[in-house]
């Protein structure tokens, strides 16, 4: 109820900036709405919707298993950490165009090429999150696995892992919104497809209603994603800490 | 199960670099179905001795020697349970074996039926230190090693756990070691008793007991407390 309360806020905002700020610079809800169906009626809409999704989906799936096992490591062996933290350092300061103008340029305007590039920007927070939380984890739980000598994979997944996982929704929430802001400038910059791509477009012929159209798809199919995967990911993950008042 | 210790020392390095000697002689053995107590000051070094004894610790002069296969149940000083599993699932987690009928019996003469699917967060710490107790017993250990499972608990409780432990004990005959500050705690539970100096601790005094526990009447263990009150042993 509240939420569609704060959708029809939005939308109330936007028809007054129409009035405000003129058609021709920001066009109101119906007409991007009308742009909206047609290109969701060519297909278009769904075609680059879906080249974009696939890419986030791969590239934070890469960056995410990497970046974990990197992290843990990181977290474990004090000579890893030494030897990775240098490049740690690097690749979270590293601008992610920096990132994608070299990853097209060495590997060529290909999906491997924007989809490393996506996984690269990503990889460092996931890194650094989960090498804290590996850092974190509890000695006295480690020692209790010992004494009783519960094999090491069935530790790890019952002892270990559960201790990790809120560092890895952290990981993956933080990633995930990350991955959702390069991808399209990945798009933009080299692919013939996806949303990025289609902004593009609209950007170089001035296309308001063609750029917002595609804009809020995006920003709604991200919404959707959000509450729809993550949150109850999340929610399952935590079921057993007593909750919040 | 018989297990045989001879610690010659132990020593630590602190973070300033100075060497701390912890263990200075702990040499002991117990029988199967033998129940050692050890007493000693706070701080004198007991717990790094379970650690060594249960295999945490291997960086000490002397020798253990327990049979390879002995299985060990723990009680830590803290529960140390997983706060994201159930009540029974840590048990079953250190017990895969334990059949429903056993697990059943133990939840009840702890008196955890009813906590079975509770979680760790939702008990008191008196539920949380039985539960590590169902733990350490389900294995159905050859040695079972118990740190100070009663401290902080109300008196009727501890005394109620008291008497749960010398009974899991006598019915399983499991090569048991209890650590305690409590001199009632050893007098009324151990077969043997084992006095620690202060640190670096070493074995000071071994007391037996003959008569078995459930047949010590509290004129006994009054006795038993009196002379080694006269012994004057450690700082009780």
């Amino acid at each position: 109820m509240l939420r569609l309360l704060s959708f029809i806020v939005f939308l109330a905002t936007w028809w007054i900036a129409t009035l405000l700020a003129g058609a021709a610079s920001l066009p109101p809800p119906p007409t991007v709405l009308a742009v909206i169906i047609a290109e969701a009626r060519s297909g278009a809409l769904f075609l680059n919707l879906g080249a974009t999704l696939a890419r986030v989906a791969l590239a934070f799936v890469l960056a995410m298993t990497l970046g974990a096992a990197i992290g843990y490591l990181m977290g474990r062996v004090r000579l890893a950490d030494r030897l990775g933290d240098p490049w740690l350092i690097l690749l979270l300061n590293l601008p992610a165009l920096v990132v994608i103008v070299l990853a097209y340029i060495w590997a060529g305007l290909t999906e491997v090429a924007a989809i490393a590039a996506i996984a690269i920007n990503k990889l460092p927070t996931a890194v650094v999150t989960l090498r804290e939380g590996t850092r974190a984890l509890d000695a006295a739980l480690d020692e209790m696995a010992t004494v009783f000598a519960i094999p090491r994979g069935k530790a790890f997944r019952h002892v270990i892992l559960p201790q990790l996982a809120p560092y890895i929704a952290a990981a993956a929430r933080s990633g995930l919104s990350l991955v959702w802001k390069i991808v399209l400038v990945a798009e933009l910059l080299g692919r013939p497809n996806g949303v990025g791509f289609e902004i593009g477009v609209a950007f170089q012929l001035f296309d308001i209603p063609l750029l917002l159209a595609y804009s809020l798809t995006f920003a709604g199919v991200v919404l959707i994603i959000e509450t729809v995967l993550v949150q109850p990911f999340e929610a399952r993950l935590s079921r057993w800490r007593p909750r919040a008042a | 199960m018989r297990l045989e210790v001879d610690i010659a020392s132990k020593t630590f390095r602190n973070a300033a670099g100075e060497q701390h000697d912890v263990l200075a002689g702990i040499n002991f053995a117990l029988g199967a179905g033998e129940l050692g107590v050890f007493v000693g000051p706070s701080g004198c070094g007991k717990s790094t001795m379970l650690r060594i004894l249960v295999g945490l610790d291997h960086d000490y002069r002397g020798h253990v020697s327990r049979p390879a296969d002995a299985r060990i149940g723990m009680v830590f000083q803290e529960p140390r349970l997983l706060p994201w599993r159930s009540v029974e699932e840590n048990v079953r987690l250190a017990a895969p074996l334990a059949d429903e009928a056993k697990l059943s019996a133990l939840f009840a003469a702890l008196e955890l039926t009813a906590h079975r699917n509770h979680f760790p967060g939702e008990l008191s710490l008196g539920l949380a230190r039985r539960v590590a107790l169902a733990r350490a017993f389900a294995i159905e250990p050859d040695i079972l090693i118990l740190d100070e499972p009663l401290a902080s608990l109300d008196d009727a409780l501890a005394a109620h756990l008291r008497d749960q432990i010398g009974a899991l004990v006598d019915t399983r005959s499991v090569t048991t070691l209890l650590v305690t500050h409590d001199i009632d705690d050893a007098v009324r539970l151990g077969d043997r008793l084992f006095f620690l100096s202060p640190r670096p601790a070493k074995v000071i005094a071994a007391v037996p007991i003959r008569t078995p526990r459930a047949a010590r009447s509290d004129a006994e263990i009054s006795a038993i407390k009196a002379d080694l009150a006269r012994l004057n042993l450690a700082n009780m």
